[in-house]
C-alpha cells in the first residue's frame, strides 16, 4: 500500500530568504534605491569617520591644563575641569550638599511618579513639594541654612530648578484655563481665551523680557522681585498657557455622555471635574502634555538672554575664560549632549504612555 | 439663602466677582505703573517713536540714517523679521519634506538617516543651535582673502556668503509682465485641463507645461527688451567684498538653525499625514488599477495634505515666533534692535515691549486666519 508521506515544504530560493533577501528588499529593491543606498553610505563614510576620530581617537583626556590638549580632537579635559561650574554655578562650595540633595530629591521624585505601584496620593504631594523644597532648600535662611544668593545658583542646577518650577506651577494654573475655556460662563471663558490666545501668539523671549522689565513697574517700590523670580513667573505664565490648551484637548476627547453622567448623578460642578471629567481628560492629555514640557525643557535656555547663568550660558561664560580660550565646540556639544539625553528620555517615555493608553481603548 | 442655590444666579454672582477682581487687579497695577514711571522719571506715551534713534543697523531692509527715529528701527525690525521668516520657512520646508518622505522610505538606510536627523535635531534647544551655527561653524570659515571660491563669482569666508546680484534696468518691466502672464496662462490652463479630465478623462501634463511657460515666456520677455540686466558681481576690494549680495554670518546662522530645526517637525507632520492615510485606500486605488504613483498624486496625497498642512502651518509660525532668538547673535530683527537697542535707549520698557508683543501677536492671528480659511476649505463634503 501506497504511503504518503507529508514532505517539508521546500526552503525557498536562497535570493528570497535570510540577509540576502532582506538586503535586496530594504536596500536594493529598486535603480533608485540602488542608488540612495550607494549615496547614503558615500554620506555616512564622509561623516562618521571625522566625528569619531574629534570624540574619541584624536581626543585628550588625561591632563588638567589647556597646554594637555595637543591634538585635533576634542579636549575633554575642559569639561572635566570645569564640571562642577557646569552643574552647580557659582554655588558656594561648602554648601554643595544642598545642591546635591535637591538633586536627589528632583531623582526620587521623578522616580515615585514613574513606578506604578506607588499610591498615586504619594505620587502627587511629591511633585507639589519638589519646587517649594528645592527652593527652600537652595536659598537658605530658615533652618539655620545659611542663605545663598540667587545669582550664584547656576549650570544645570538652575536649568532644572526653572524646568521643575514651571512645569509644575504652570500645571493648575493651566488647568483652571482650560476650565474656563469650556466654561459656560461667557465672561470667565472670554477671559481665558483671551489670555491663552495672547500668550500663545508671542515669542517666550518677549514674555521673559516683560517679566523683567516690566514686571518691577507693576509693584509697589517696597516690593522687588530677584531676577530669578521674574524669570519663574514669565515662563511659569508662558507654559500655562499652553498646559491649558492641551488639557482642553482632553476635555473635548470625552465623551457627552460623562459629562451628563455626573450631572445625573447630582454631583457639583467642581466635583464633576475632579471626580469624573479631569482625571479622564488629563490621562488623555498626558502624551501632548509631555512633549510641551519638553519645548519647556528646551526653552529654559531662554533665560540666558536675561541675564542668568544656566547651563548653556554657564559653558558660553567659562568658554571665554582665558585659560581656556578656543575650547567652544567642546562645550556647546557637552550643553547639547545634556540636553539630548533628557529631552529624548522623555519622548521616548511619552511614546510609551501613548502605547498604552492606545491598547487600552481598544479594550 | 436658597437663591444662591440657583445656578443660574451663582453663575453671573461667579462671573460678578471674576471682573470685580480682575478690575481692581488692573487698576493696582496701571497705578502702581503710573506711579513707579514718575518716580522714575521715565517718559511715557509714544512719542518716543517719532525721537531720532541715534544708532546704526548692519542690515536695513528700507533706508535708514541718521535722521532716523525709533518707528523706523521698528520697521527695519519687522521687515527683517519677515525676511528671515520668509527664507526659513521655504528652506525648511524643502528640507522637511525631503526628511519627512525619506522617513517612510523603504530603503532602510535612508528612512533610518531621516529618523537619526529627526531625533538629534528636535531635541536639542534651538538657541544653542544658533549659537552652534555662529560660533563655531561660520566663525571657523577661512579669512576675506582665502575665501573659499565658486566660479569667481560666489565666495564664502567668515563674514558670511556673497553671490551675484541681478541689476534690472529700463524695460525690464518686460520681464514682470512676461512672468505674470505665464501665471495667467498656466492658471486658465490647469482649469481646462481639469474640466478636460472631468468630462473625458485624458490626462494632460499641466506641471510640465507651466514651468515650462514660467521659464519661456520671461526668458523671451527679456530678449525682446533686449537684454535689460545684468549680473553685480561681488569683488574683493581692500578689506571686503563688496558688490553682489551679501548674506551676513548673523543672518546664516539664524537662518540655517531655524530650517533645521523646524525642519524636523515638518518631517513628522508630513510622514504623519502620509501614514494617517487609510490603508485601504490604497488598496482601493490599486484594485481601481491605478498605477502605483497614480495612486499617490491621485489618492494618498490629497487626503494626506488634509491631515498635513494645519500642523505644518504652525510650525512656520513657531519658526516666525523663534526667530525672536536672533538676540543671541545680533541679527538686526525686531526684538533686538526694537525690544533691544531702542528700549535701552529711551528706558520706555511698557511701550516698546507692548508694541513688539502685539505685533507678534497680529502675525499670529492673520496665520490662523489663514489656517480657518483652510480648513473650512479643505473640510470634507459630505452630501
Amino acid at each position: 500500500m501506497a504511503v504518503y508521506e507529508l514532505k517539508s515544504a521546500k526552503q525557498p530560493p536562497l535570493g528570497e530568504r535570510g540577509i540576502i533577501a532582506w538586503v535586496r528588499h530594504h536596500l536594493l529593491s529598486s535603480t533608485f534605491n540602488i542608488l540612495f543606498t550607494v549615496l547614503s553610505i558615500w554620506l555616512l563614510f564622509i561623516i562618521i569617520p571625522p566625528l569619531v576620530n574629534w570624540f574619541v581617537l584624536d581626543a585628550d583626556f588625561v591632563g588638567t591644563k589647556k597646554s594637555d590638549c595637543g591634538g585635533d580632537g576634542a579636549c575633554w579635559i575642559f569639561i572635566r575641569e570645569k564640571l562642577k561650574m557646569f552643574i552647580y554655578g557659582f554655588y558656594p562650595e561648602s554648601e554643595l550638599w544642598r545642591a546635591n540633595l535637591t538633586i536627589a530629591l528632583g531623582v526620587t521624585t521623578v522616580l515615585l511618579a514613574a513606578i506604578e505601584k506607588v499610591p498615586k496620593i504619594l505620587k502627587i504631594t511629591s511633585i507639589l513639594l519638589l519646587p517649594v523644597a528645592s527652593i527652600v532648600l537652595l536659598n537658605g535662611g530658615y533652618f539655620g541654612l545659611t542663605h545663598v544668593e540667587t545669582n550664584s545658583w547656576g549650570g544645570l542646577l538652575l536649568t532644572l530648578v526653572i524646568a521643575t518650577v514651571g512645569i509644575v506651577l504652570s500645571f493648575p494654573i493651566g488647568v483652571l484655563f482650560a476650565l474656563g475655556r469650556q466654561s459656560k460662563l461667557p465672561i470667565i471663558k472670554t477671559l481665558s481665551i483671551f489670555y491663552i490666545e495672547l500668550i500663545r501668539g508671542v515669542p517666550l523671549i518677549t514674555v521673559l523680557f516683560m517679566a523683567s522689565v516690566v514686571l518691577p513697574l507693576f509693584f509697589p517700590e517696597g516690593i522687588d522681585f530677584d531676577k530669578l523670580i521674574r524669570a519663574l513667573i514669565g515662563i511659569t505664565l508662558f507654559q500655562a498657557a499652553y498646559v491649558a490648551e492641551n488639557i482642553r484637548g482632553g476635555l473635548q476627547a470625552i465623551p457627552k455622555g460623562q459629562y451628563e453622567a455626573a450631572d445625573a448623578l447630582g454631583l457639583t460642578y467642581w466635583k464633576q471635574m475632579r471626580l469624573v471629567i479631569l482625571p479622564q481628560a488629563i490621562k488623555v492629555a498626558i502624551p501632548n502634555l509631555v512633549g510641551s514640557f519638553i519645548s519647556l525643557f528646551k526653552d529654559t535656555s531662554l533665560v540666558m538672554i536675561i541675564g542668568l547663568f544656566d547651563l548653556l550660558s554657564m559653558v558660553k561664560l567659562t568658554a571665554n575664560d582665558r585659560d581656556w580660550l578656543g575650547m567652544d565646540t567642546e562645550g556647546f556639544v557637552f550643553v547639547a549632549l545634556i540636553y539630548w539625553i533628557f529631552n529624548f528620555t522623555m519622548s521616548r517615555y511619552s511614546k510609551r504612555l501613548e502605547d498604552k493608553l492606545n491598547t487600552d481603548n481598544r479594550d | 439663602m436658597s437663591f444662591l442655590r440657583n445656578e443660574k444666579v451663582r453663575g453671573v454672582l461667579y462671573q460678578l466677582i471674576t471682573i470685580l477682581g480682575f478690575v481692581l487687579f488692573v487698576m493696582y497695577i496701571a497705578q502702581n505703573t503710573a506711579h513707579n514711571i514718575e518716580a522714575r522719571g521715565i517718559k511715557s506715551g509714544l512719542d518716543f517713536l517719532n525721537t531720532t534713534a541715534g544708532f546704526d543697523i548692519t542690515e536695513t531692509p528700507i533706508a535708514f540714517g541718521q535722521g532716523s527715529t525709533h518707528w523706523d528701527v521698528f520697521k527695519v525690525g519687522l521687515i527683517n523679521t519677515l525676511i528671515i521668516s520668509f527664507f526659513g520657512i521655504i528652506l525648511t520646508t524643502v528640507l522637511g519634506l525631503i526628511i519627512g518622505i525619506g522617513r517612510l522610505s523603504s530603503n532602510w538606510i535612508i528612512s533610518h538617516l531621516a529618523a537619526g536627523y529627526i531625533e538629534i535635531f528636535r531635541n536639542i534647544p534651538i538657541l544653542l543651535q544658533i549659537l552652534f551655527w555662529y560660533n563655531i561653524v561660520l566663525a571657523s570659515m577661512p579669512s576675506v582673502r582665502q575665501s573659499f571660491s565658486f566660479f569667481d563669482s560666489i565666495f564664502i569666508n567668515q563674514r558670511g556668503i556673497f553671490i551675484p546680484r541681478p541689476i534690472f534696468e529700463d524695460g525690464s518691466n518686460l520681464i514682470g509682465a512676461g512672468f505674470i502672464l505665464a501665471l495667467i496662462i498656466g492658471w486658465i490652463i490647469s482649469k481646462w485641463s481639469k474640466k478636460r479630465h472631468d468630462d473625458t478623462g485624458k490626462e494632460f501634463p499641466v506641471v510640465l507645461t507651466n514651468l515650462g511657460l514660467l521659464i519661456l515666456l520671461p526668458l523671451l520677455a527679456y530678449f525682446i527688451a533686449g537684454k535689460p540686466m545684468h549680473w553685480d558681481y561681488p569683488a574683493l576690494k581692500g578689506f571686503n567684498f563688496s558688490g553682489g549680495k551679501t548674506f551676513t554670518p548673523e543672518f546664516l546662522a539664524l537662518l540655517f538653525a531655524l530650517s533645521i530645526y523646524t525642519a524636523t517637525f515638518i518631517a513628522e507632520a508630513v510622514r504623519s499625514g502620509i501614514e494617517a492615510v487609510n490603508k485601504g485606500q490604497k488598496e482601493a486605488a490599486t484594485a481601481l488599477g491605478l498605477t502605483p504613483s497614480q495612486s499617490l498624486k491621485l489618492v494618498v496625497l490629497p487626503q494626506a495634505i488634509r491631515i498635513s498642512i494645519p500642523p505644518i502651518i504652525n510650525q512656520y509660525l513657531n519658526l516666525a515666533k523663534n526667530s525672536s532668538l536672533a538676540a543671541a547673535v545680533g541679527y538686526p530683527e525686531l526684538v533686538t534692535i526694537f525690544a533691544g537697542t531702542s528700549l535701552n535707549i529711551t528706558g520706555q520698557a511698557l511701550e516698546i515691549v507692548g508694541i513688539t508683543m502685539l505685533t507678534y501677536l497680529i502675525i499670529s492671528l492673520v496665520v490662523s486666519m489663514i489656517l480657518n480659511w483652510f480648513n473650512k476649505k479643505m473640510k470634507i463634503k459630505e452630501r
